[in-house]
């Protein structure tokens, strides 16, 4: 018997002209937390695509329990007992929970199919991994740290060995990680093997023992997470130093450039109003922050404020002009500037040049056209200024269709286009999202260079890190409402999770409704990329 | 080598023109197959009649002009729908109501030619907003209303008709009186081209038409009314998120769409070689404007050539009887845009297949380079990229 349960030894995936994973050893001891890390595009994703059987490797071997083995689809990885939590859940959301952790094994009698035995299964299972569920409960209904254990019982239901969670606490609370790393513990004790994906270097202090790094699908080392320290981690895995803390100038608040007034805004998906009375203001060279889960209505709030959604009461103002009727073009040209949380479906026309879309918010002012006819020698020479000054990449410069270019730089393109326009607010939605530790410094620090100018920043995050780091100050929405406001000096990640999760609220509450299933249905939207 | 054929497939004007001309080809490969299997002894002659008669005389020649220029304006009509996000299948009935506006202005006001054509325009245009208003008030698929205001229009046009004696024959009551004999101003004129190339038919339409290519594919991509319209065609979110007023731009899109299909009706009616007749079925006119579009992949200097090769091989069509029935060219036809989907489906493959390499490539340079991705590496455009560079192998 063998160490190791999984082995994938030299492992070599080359696409045409690439090669993804070069020469990568991973090793996966029987009852251990095994952390696999990396950017963006590191490797990761291909090498597990190929452990579950999707990706035939050019070179290496892969044993389980010390046999060779051949996987050719992911029936081969199931049947080997390897099992999967995507970072997108794969639930039938009308689906009860039991229903959904049976789905493909069904249990049967002559043909008819038996709840009992599987809930007599599930519920000794639960039991026994301390995976609270309620098995009657449709998936839509139920919490999305919820969501996942059911995602974890699905793969423990199928007798699965070697679980593997890819990204699994992108979508939870810090309390909902915290359970979740306790469950991890507990599986492992149980004598279960985890490889866990990821990119978030203190989830791997806490609960990996071993943790593999790759680097641009090269194999960088692995190293015992007890013998080692973050700063190495991160070393290893972006080949240089990074700045955990990000060095800023005192906050130095000038006059109030924005204000919104009890701003209610009604859902799209249910009856209760996605926003509810909210009051808040931005003062000029502060990063507002507006923290909380997804899908408590910081969308909803910030399509009223730039006005692609009408609110259904409220005053919003900008230095002083009520601007709660305004059309999205005129808050633009009073000066707001808006990055959006879904670049693909709002901030870009991925069929357009880069050019074209670098003047998608001033393509009609003088400058850029005349008579109705766009001037392209006057866009091309904007675009090549604003592509030089923000440093965008790209295949072609300014003629590149915006399709083909990388996440972080269509997000550049956004971000030049509008700092570009000088706002007197800008308001950013995640604007790190899918990015690599590099392009977040950029973007970080762009952020905090509008705030030293003097601008208003309203900043939408989900994650608690940018929170703290970049904000000076936090509004923590939960259920469409605000329920606390926090100085990031002076608060912890701990306490600001607590209101995010609506275990604490600083205000009382005025609404009844709970908006669980916008949560859910926003998740659905997003899972789809 | 690989980079330079890469770059030349993918850029896109170079990829729509070899996708258009290879399924052109292999219709026609198809056609002849189909002939061979009709009649062995004659293939050789219906493929020949096919691919030459239409150019055998200057006779023949005009006639492929003068029924190009209508099929040009409901191609560029679908097309330049098309370009804007909107797939106006109701081309004909817009095309009739344009006939109706001419032939009322024409016979009844005794209007000019010219005013005629703009009472076609307008006509077209009315039809063609119905289903703009429909869309951006109230979300309504514009494929569904413009399907119904294609009967629509028929039925109201025949049932006016119908109640105008004096715009009818009097001899066939089923339809228009021949415009000659009532008002010759109203004719399109014809500059002297008719004894140029002897043939009754050629009058000025292909030259408007042309000149109507041109000025769509100006405002498409010159105008900031273009970018509007193309921008909302692409990504309507968007648009949206510019401030760009996506509403009036689905019922303008589609009232210039009409208009132009409307022109289509008028230059073909005016002509005075054709008479309205009154009929209970759909005007086929605008449903060849859908492949006329396809084929040129909604480029209006596209949508010209293309017009001219399927009037070509219409007229050779009819140049093979009667050894071979006519319809067998709406089968090669039929084939054609077949293959032109399935080839563009095609060219899409490709592209994804290469934009996939160059994301992968792109994502493992990314995660080294100190800066954020590497747009250097990555030399072109693909269909995939997008999609592809969000989400990972295994989810997939």
């Amino acid at each position: 018997m063998s160490d190791y349960v999984v082995e994938m030894l030299n492992i070599t995936k080359i696409f045409p002209g690439i090669k993804a994973n070069d020469d990568i050893t991973l090793q996966l001891k029987k009852g251990e937390v095994h952390a696999l890390l990396g950017e963006n595009g590191a490797g990761k994703s291909t090498l597990m695509s190929v452990l579950f059987g999707l990706y035939q490797p050019e070179e290496g071997t892969i044993k389980i329990n010390g046999e060779p083995v051949k996987i050719n689809n992911p029936n081969d990885a199931n049947a080997l007992n390897i099992g999967m939590v995507h970072q997108h859940f794969m639930l039938v959301e009308v689906f009860s929970v039991l229903d959904n952790i049976i789905l493909g094994v069904e249990p049967n009698t002559a043909g008819v199919l038996n709840r009992k035995i599987a809930r007599d299964k599930i519920v000794a299972l639960s039991k026994r991994y301390g995976l609270s569920v309620e098995p009657d409960a449709l998936v839509e209904d139920i919490s999305v740290g919820m969501q996942q254990r059911v995602e974890i019982l699905k793969m423990l239901y199928k007798n699965n060995e070697i679980l593997i969670f890819d990204e699994p606490t992108a979508v939870l609370t810090p309390q909902e990680i915290k359970e979740l790393m306790q469950i991890m513990k507990g599986l492992t004790a149980e004598g279960k093997s985890i490889l866990f994906i990821t990119h978030k270097l203190n989830e791997i202090i806490e609960v990996a023992d071993r943790c593999t790094v790759l680097r641009k699908g090269k194999y960088v080392g692995t190293v015992n997470v007890a013998d080692t320290t973050r700063e190495e981690l991160s070393r290893m895995m972006v080949g240089r130093d990074i700045q955990f803390k990000i060095d800023k100038a005192e906050c130095k608040p000038g006059k109030v450039v924005f204000t919104a007034e009890n701003i209610t805004v009604a859902s799209k998906h249910h009856k209760n109003n996605a926003v509810r009375n909210i009051s808040f203001d931005v003062r000029a060279g502060e990063i507002v922050c507006l923290a909380g889960i997804e899908g408590n209505g910081q969308s909803e709030l910030v399509y009223a404020l730039t006005g692609i959604e009408k609110i259904s009461s409220g005053k919003l103002a900008l230095n002083g002009t009520d601007i709660s009727r305004s059309s999205i073009r005129q808050r633009s040209r009073l000066g707001i500037s808006h990055i959006p949380e879904d670049r693909h479906k709002y901030g870009l026309v991925l069929e357009y040049s880069l050019a074209n879309n670098l003047v998608l918010q001033r393509y009609w002012e003088p400058e850029f056209q005349n008579a109705g006819f766009i001037n392209n020698a006057k866009v091309l020479e904007y675009a090549n200024k604003l592509i030089k000054q923000y440093d965008v990449r790209s295949g072609q410069g300014a003629n590149t269709i915006v399709r083909s270019m990388s996440g972080g730089n269509q997000q550049k393109a956004i971000i030049a286009r509008e700092i570009d326009k000088n706002p007197e607010l800008l308001i950013a939605i995640q604007p790190t999202r899918g990015l690599d530790v590099g392009a977040i410094e950029y973007i970080h620090s762009q952020l905090i260079a509008q705030r030293d100018t003097g601008k208003a920043v309203l900043l939408v995050s989900l994650e608690l890190d940018e929170v703290m780091n970049v904000s000076d100050r936090i509004l923590v929405m939960f259920e469409g409402e605000i329920v606390g406001e926090f100085n990031p000096r002076e608060t912890t990640v701990e306490q600001i999770g607590l209101y995010m999760a609506g275990a604490k609220r600083d205000t009382p509450s005025t609404g009844t409704g709970t908006i669980e299933k916008t949560k859910k249905q926003e998740m659905g939207v997003k899972s789809k990329p | 080598m690989m980079t330079k054929i890469r770059k030349f497939i993918q850029s896109p004007g170079a990829a729509s023109f070899l996708a258009s001309v290879a399924s052109i080809c292999i219709g026609l490969i198809f056609g002849y197959i189909l002939l061979a299997f009709i009649n062995p002894s004659m293939s050789l002659y219906g493929l020949g009649k096919i691919l030459f008669a239409g150019a055998s005389t200057t006779e023949k020649f005009a006639k492929v002009l003068y029924q190009a220029a209508p099929l040009m304006l409901t191609g560029l009509s679908v097309g330049f729908a098309f370009k804007t996000g909107l797939f106006n299948i109701g081309a004909s009935g817009q095309y009739t109501m344009g006939a109706f506006f001419a032939l009322y202005a024409g016979i009844i006001l005794k209007s000019p030619w010219w005013v005629a054509l703009l009472a076609a325009m307008l006509g077209g245009a009315i039809w063609g907003a119905f289903p703009g208003v429909c869309k951006a008030l109230f979300n309504v698929n514009e494929v569904i209303t413009s399907i119904m205001f294609n009967w629509i229009g028929l039925f109201a046009v025949n049932l006016t008709l119908s109640n105008i004696p004096l715009i009818l024959d009097r001899v066939s009551a089923n339809r228009t009186v021949n415009l000659a004999a009532v008002n010759k101003s109203a004719m399109i004129p014809k500059w002297g081209l008719d004894t140029l190339f002897g043939s009754s038919f050629m009058n000025i339409s292909i030259l408007i038409t042309a000149a109507a290519a041109i000025l769509m594919f100006i405002i498409l991509n010159k105008t900031t009314f273009g970018y509007e319209l193309k921008a909302c065609g692409f990504n309507r979110n968007a648009s949206i998120y510019a401030g760009i007023n996506a509403k009036r731009n689905i019922v303008l899109s589609m009232v210039i769409s009409g208009a132009l299909a409307g022109l289509g009706g008028g230059i073909y009616y005016l002509s005075g070689t054709a008479q309205f007749t009154i009929v209970k079925s759909i005007l086929a006119m605008g449903f060849n404007g859908i492949p006329v579009a396809l084929l040129a992949t909604s480029n209006p200097v596209g949508i010209i050539f293309s017009s001219l090769f399927v009037s070509y091989i219409q007229v050779g069509g009819e140049a093979m009887q009667p050894e071979f029935a006519k319809e067998v060219i709406d089968i090669i036809i039929s084939v054609i845009i077949y293959l032109a989907a399935f080839s563009l489906l095609l060219k899409g493959l490709i592209n994804r297949l290469l934009t996939w390499q160059n994301t992968k490539r792109d994502k493992v340079f990314a995660a080294g380079s100190t800066s954020v991705g590497d747009g250097q590496q990555n030399p072109q455009v693909g269909a995939a990229t997008a999609n592809k560079s969000e989400s990972d192998g295994v989810t997939k």
